[in-house]
């Protein structure tokens, strides 16, 4: 494999992490307060279908975008709803609002659209373009340096950037900030956080609402950026692996960048079968690389990583006691 | 009295959890700068008074009164407000934060921790100088042990300028080198003015430290007296009531052979504590052995390892022969396997399950009973069913109906189902726990004939129950625990209710000399003990 293609696949690693991190940073928010979500698929394919059919309809990505937003952020009040207000079983709300989305995105694209429950093809303003960093046509001919700045930093969308910036972001609120202080401890002891005076509710409500919000740009990403449409269920398992990639960075953000750029080089690996086949030096049916992320993920779901202890209170719809 | 305002007075307070009335027209004047004690058994209603006074509950009817002004406190951050801190019996503290996030956690001075967790971390430090409120600001708290996070807690209270400060049950969980620490601690805050209330069931600490008790007894505040003016006795008395004993007519005991015989049985808990404490004694066929004590003192425990869910060492014999302690071959299975029933403590999370039928959980442990099979695979469910109906007429268990789930009726006819379900299985050794809290006085008559008609068939029984005059009117010997020890047998015709409630409280007879020396005894004895604490 010469350099070229080793950034080629580099940078597709980047574009194919880029849901997986947003959405498994929306799971670090609301499990770090104590509230499982595994319906963060169906928030992505929800925000997909709408920011896709938005944009389609606008002409503005930006207008699809807070869209597909808006479309996350209903689902995660629903979550929210039925897991925090009323105590439901957080599991059964997540996978309801999986099985919803993943029917009710179909079933309205057709009728709006009439494409077999597809959008239109996205193109020009009403999809993310990549955008070129200051220098980079100028810096392409510089050894080494060069091609890495102009084929794998530069040349993506914005959500790629915001995407990465919100690693460190989600590190400094949670560790530097009142606000993440609070956010922890309600994941983790939520009588602790009612005793001295704070709501409980509240916190865990704002984390749900975080949540929904990133998957919103997570699955808009998915639709307005990598792809330019949306198709049916084409968050094709991404919640999940997002789950996976958040146990296995043990609820820690940076750990859950590391995570899914390792889910997305392995998703890169498997458009490339001609680049493995060179690596490994016979052919790999193409299949068996499309499988690798999700085996990984078993293998992961499985403990085969050491121990790793989720917030204590996670889960548990917090019941007031003395 | 003085002029000064009272800190906090309770005016009429009355708070109902369904039929039960937990706090009946309560009223309590605690005068500032005081330690003001408020004893009561398990149940009485302490805890959900001071719960009402942190705004955890919402009392049906009464006023508060924070300095003379009248308050309301709808929730914790209006008790904090009010100057209220509260140091929970069950810790409130983020297991996986520093000691310094635990105590800035809910009191953040802004958006940014740093600021925050610098002045705490100078606060801390004056506090520790002030009061001996030594903590380690940067330890885990789940590496610390639970004398250093009960300081936390105060540590929380003080930081939130808390000037009344609620303990409850503060030395349930500390050794007593520990709970002496934590007294000089409330001493020292008494001098610079704070108002403290000790929540306890201790006598011992009510005479150690207070200067005023109140004693509650089944939601209603009985006596509020000077702490100088009183007496353990007097107070045991108080606590207990004078209520006509519930006799139960019996003949005298027909001593048979051994059935138990336990030797030196040690057990200590998952969290390291040390609960039962090289506890010794025999029961013989036709004889009630009861155990007297506060809840908390090792009897549960001892319950656990009899029945074969708590591991423990030294030695059970039933019947002569050993029975396992390892929990390796040990489980209510085996136990029965060997005679022994046992009706647990707390019917409704280890003897039923609440939501299955009455007939099925008449089945449970015994569902391999030959009468209980339609062939080698199937249970004749119509069998288990009608002996159930049986079992319902005999124990009069109300409404009689097997289809009926166990949550549906009332505490007395739970526990006349687990009742049923062990005594007809004719057990040689019946380990019974708490047979009568929350039972109406008509089912503890009808519980207390079955006890002691088992007991006339010859029947060994252990009876655990914090309920002095069910164990003094059921037992044929009488053993008090304390502490994980026994500390005496007595003869239930040459003994009474306070010499029993002196040795609940770690005291042996009381005329033997002042109070004080006995305490002191008792607590070097004690001190003997491993501590958890560093």
């Amino acid at each position: 494999m010469d350099f070229g293609t080793l950034l080629q696949m580099l940078d597709a690693t980047l574009r194919l992490a880029t849901p997986l991190l947003l959405a498994c940073l929306a799971g670090l928010f609301s499990e770090r307060a104590g509230i499982f979500d595994i319906g963060l698929e169906g928030k992505m394919l929800a925000a997909a279908f709408l920011s896709a059919a938005i944009a389609a309809v606008s002409g503005s990505v930006w207008l699809g975008l807070l869209a597909g937003i808006g479309a996350s952020l209903m689902l995660s009040a629903v979550h929210g709803l039925a897991s925090i207000t009323f105590r439901g079983n957080q599991l059964i709300s997540g996978v309801a609002i999986n099985f919803l989305a993943a029917g009710l995105t179909v079933v309205v694209a057709q009728s709006w659209f009439r494409q077999g429950g597809r959008t239109p093809q996205l193109s020009g303003d009403a999809r993310f373009n990549p955008i070129d960093l200051p220098f980079a046509e100028a810096m392409r001919d510089v050894p080494v340096i060069g091609p890495i700045y102009a084929e794998l930093i530069s040349g993506h969308t914005i959500l790629v950037y915001v995407a990465l910036l919100t690693v460190p972001l989600t590190w400094w609120l949670l560790y530097r900030t009142r606000f993440g202080l609070r956010l922890r401890a309600v994941g983790e002891n939520p009588a602790a956080v009612d005793t001295a005076g704070v709501s409980v509710i509240g916190l865990r409500f704002a984390a749900v609402a975080i949540c929904g919000v990133l998957c919103g740009i997570a699955g808009a990403y998915l639709a307005t950026a990598l792809q330019a449409g949306f198709v049916k269920d084409m968050s094709a398992g991404r919640g999940y692996i997002a789950l996976a990639a958040l146990i296995f960075a043990k609820w820690r953000p940076w750990y859950a960048l590391y995570a899914c750029l390792l889910f997305g080089f392995l998703q890169a690996m498997s458009l490339r079968p001609d680049v493995v086949e060179g690596i490994v030096g016979f052919g790999v049916n193409g299949q068996l690389l499309d499988v690798l992320p999700y085996i990984l993920t078993v293998i992961i779901l499985a403990g085969f990583v050491g121990k790793a202890i989720p917030p204590r209170a996670g889960g548990e719809p917090y019941v007031k006691e003395r | 009295m003085t002029d000064t305002a009272p800190a906090i007075e309770l005016k009429g307070i009355s708070k109902a959890f369904g039929p039960v009335q937990a706090n009946k027209d309560i009223s309590i004047r605690v005068m500032p700068g005081t330690i003001h004690g408020i004893i009561g058994e398990n149940g009485a209603g302490k805890s959900t008074l001071m719960s009402i006074l942190y705004g955890f509950y919402k009392a049906d009817a009464g006023e508060i009164f924070i300095s003379g002004k009248k308050t309301t406190i709808p929730d914790s951050q209006a008790a904090i407000a009010a100057g209220i801190g509260m140091v929970f019996q069950h810790f409130k503290l983020v297991e996986n934060f520093t000691v310094l996030e635990n105590v800035v956690l809910g009191a953040e001075d802004s958006g940014l921790l740093r600021p925050s967790l610098a002045r705490a971390r100078r606060e801390l430090k004056s506090l520790a100088e002030e009061y001996e409120l030594n903590v380690d600001p940067d330890a885990l708290i789940e590496e610390v042990g639970v004398g250093m996070q009960q300081r936390v807690e105060i540590l929380k209270a003080l930081y939130r300028k808390a000037d009344i400060l609620i303990l409850d049950e503060p030395t349930g969980v500390l050794t007593p080198a520990e709970a002496d620490h934590l007294f000089r601690i409330l001493e020292n805050l008494k001098r610079e003015g704070k108002t403290i209330i000790l929540i306890t069931h201790k006598l011992r600490e009510i005479m150690d430290i207070t200067d005023t008790v109140s004693v509650m007894r089944r939601g209603e505040m009985t006596a509020t007296v000077k702490t100088a003016e009183t007496n353990p006795a007097q107070l045991a008395e108080l606590m207990v009531g004078r209520k006509v004993l519930l006799r139960v007519d019996k003949k005298p005991a027909e001593v048979g052979k051994k059935i138990l015989e336990v030797k030196n049985l040690n057990v200590t808990d998952s969290q390291g504590v040390h609960r039962v404490k090289d506890v010794s004694f025999d029961i013989h066929a036709g004889e009630i052995l009861g155990i007297a004590g506060v809840a908390g003192n090792g009897q549960s425990e001892l319950l656990e390892v009899l029945g074969g869910y708590e591991k423990a060492t030294g030695s059970i014999k039933v019947n002569g022969e050993e029975i396992d302690l390892t929990g390796a071959h040990s489980d209510g299975q085996s136990r029965r396997a060997r005679g022994i029933s046992h009706v647990p403590e707390d019917r409704q999370r280890e003897g039923l399950i609440m939501d299955f039928h009455a007939w099925e959980n008449t089945a449970f442990g015994y569902h391999h009973d030959a009468r209980y099979q339609k062939s080698s695979i199937l249970m004749d469910n119509a069998a288990i069913r009608r002996d159930t109906e049986e079992k319902m007429a005999r124990f009069d268990v109300r409404p009689p109906n097997p289809q009926l789930a166990a949550k549906n009726f009332s505490g007395g006819n739970q526990q006349k189902i687990v009742l049923a379900r062990e005594i007809e299985r004719n057990p040689d050794l019946l380990l019974i726990g708490q047979p009568t809290r929350g039972v109406d006085i008509g089912a503890i008559e009808f519980i207390h004939q079955q006890i002691v008609a088992l007991r006339d068939q010859g029947k060994a029984i252990l009876l655990v129950s914090v309920e002095l005059e069910e164990i003094l009117s059921l037992s044929d010997r009488i053993a008090v625990m304390f502490d994980g020890k026994i500390m005496g047998e007595r003869m239930p015709q040459d003994t009474n209710e306070k010499e029993l409630g002196l040795l609940m409280a770690g005291m042996t007879a009381a005329p033997a000399g002042p109070v004080h020396q006995a305490v002191e005894a008792q607590l070097a004895h004690a001190g003997t003990n491993p501590s958890k604490e560093v």
